[in-house]
């Protein structure tokens, strides 16, 4: 089980309270995380990646355990407490004003 | 009795506003997706219940949700916009070549005979339809592509398609307009386009008259005339006798021709509406006095409405989509403001009453007349 904390935003577009909770098949990495959260919330694709290039969104960022791993490799694995459910992968917003 | 819904679109939500025919209590709903920019919400002509909203943010990109209830309850649909083949290029502020690139869809037109056709304006310059109620979206890339599109530059507020609209008298006809490359007509549903700028002149492209490169606020016609078209270009507030074939100025004794909205009333083709603003640097009304102009002879001749609005003091602005009319037998008329103000005129635009003071700054006004 991966856990993944959305900013408020993407919460309310899907509808969720608080942590989401995934079924990971195979290694939990961004890529497969990320699959698997829009495959449960259909509303958040392209909201986080970009829908033709896979990209990050430039004003997001990937944390986990204390680490920023935005630049890592969508297919690098994740950190183990990230994959046991142990720690959460957050999706930041970049605090900018507006 | 019949009755109006006004939706208002603003930097951190939409509001939909009620009211009975007599337009004297309204009731606000909202902010729908507060928090994100919404730029444009429109209804269905033919299901008055069906709504479309674009939701964007800066962060989460661009999202379109779709009403079946008139706004009480949305649900998002397709916001996949990809532009047809290799994007190429458009002119830069600079002038220099710069790559495509979807930003946001600014305005929304459903079709005049089928709730799930719609069109999406965007920005970078483009036109997208979808014929499965917004599901998905495909270009209409006969427009980007005709040949003119590495001359188009950015506006001010981006380089967006901003105005679209379908011809009733001629299915397949349709004109839009870009900041800033001018007004463009399809004869043929969107294969193939051409410029119709002719008699446009402004100053501060290279060539005063060039085919394309002007940037044209707004356009506006009456559905039973779309041959007469009326633009609030940057400078100038232009007329059209010909469907765009060609233009001329019809500011007349206007106390400036800047300005981002134009209106035609619901039952008097030649009468129209614009918002003055004192020019492109100061983008607020002249001598702090919120005026509506009025034309009952289709231009040159204009009278300043007042009454209910603010003649001190006041330095909002009144964006390109943010004002529309209803369809009552006493012609309606709505404006919001960036100030947060959405006001309304029950007598056609003789007297004026704020529905709502304090919203977020508004960026797209449209109104249903309800059975």
């Amino acid at each position: 089980m991966i856990r993944v904390v959305l900013p408020y935003h993407l919460r309310t577009l899907a509808r969720v309270g608080g942590e989401v909770t995934l079924d990971v098949e195979g290694r939990a990495t961004q890529r497969s995380v990320l699959d698997a959260l829009e495959a449960r919330y259909p509303t958040l694709r392209g909201t986080i990646r970009d829908h033709v290039t896979q990209q990050r969104r430039p004003l997001l960022r990937f944390f986990a355990c204390a680490e920023d791993l935005s630049y890592e490799p969508p297919d690098a694995p994740l950190p183990d407490a990230v994959a046991s459910g142990a720690e959460p992968f957050w999706v930041v917003g970049a605090i900018a004003g507006g | 009795m019949s009755g109006v819904r006004v939706l208002v679109g603003t930097r951190k939500g939409a509001f939909v506003l009620t009211s009975d025919g007599k337009r004297a209590q309204w009731a606000v709903s909202g902010p729908h997706f507060g928090g994100w920019e919404i730029y444009h919400l429109k209804g269905s002509p033919v299901d008055p219940n069906r709504l479309y909203a674009s939701q964007s943010s800066g962060w989460f990109g661009q999202l379109i949700q779709r009403s079946n209830d008139g706004g009480k309850t949305w649900e998002s649909v397709g916001n996949k916009f990809v532009y047809d083949g290799v994007p190429g290029t458009h002119q830069w502020y600079d002038g220099t070549p710069h790559p495509w690139e979807f930003k946001r869809v600014w305005h929304l037109e459903p079709s005049l005979t089928d709730p799930d056709t719609v069109y999406a304006g965007v920005e970078d310059a483009a036109l997208f339809r979808s014929t499965d109620g917004g599901q998905t979206w495909q270009e209409l890339s006969g427009l980007r592509g005709h040949g003119s599109g590495p001359r188009w530059m950015p506006g001010a507020g981006g380089m967006g398609l901003h105005t679209i609209l379908l011809d009733p008298s001629h299915p397949g006809r349709i004109f839009i307009a870009i900041s800033a490359a001018g007004v463009f007509r399809t004869d043929d549903a969107g294969k193939t386009w051409r410029p119709i700028n002719r008699g446009l002149h402004s100053q501060y492209i290279p060539d005063p008259n060039a085919e394309v490169g002007h940037c044209v606020h707004r356009i506006a016609m009456h559905p039973s005339r779309p041959g007469v078209l009326f633009m609030q270009k940057h400078w100038d507030v232009m007329r059209s006798d010909d469907a765009g074939e060609s233009w001329h100025e019809v500011s007349g004794n206007l106390p400036t021709d800047f300005g981002f909205p134009i209106e035609v009333h619901a039952h008097e083709p030649d009468t129209i509406y614009v918002v003055p603003i004192k020019s492109d640097s100061e983008h607020y009304p002249p001598e702090g006095k919120l005026r509506v102009y009025r034309s009952r002879t289709g231009g040159h001749e204009w009278e300043a409405l007042t009454k209910g609005l603010p003649q001190r003091d006041c330095y909002v602005n009144v964006l390109r989509d943010a004002m529309a009319v209803d369809a009552l037998d006493s012609c309606g008329v709505y404006f919001g403001t960036t100030g947060g103000q959405v006001y309304a005129s029950a007598d056609a635009g003789d007297s004026w009453t704020p529905v709502v003071r304090d919203l977020p700054a508004v960026v797209s006004v449209e109104v249903q007349t309800l059975p």
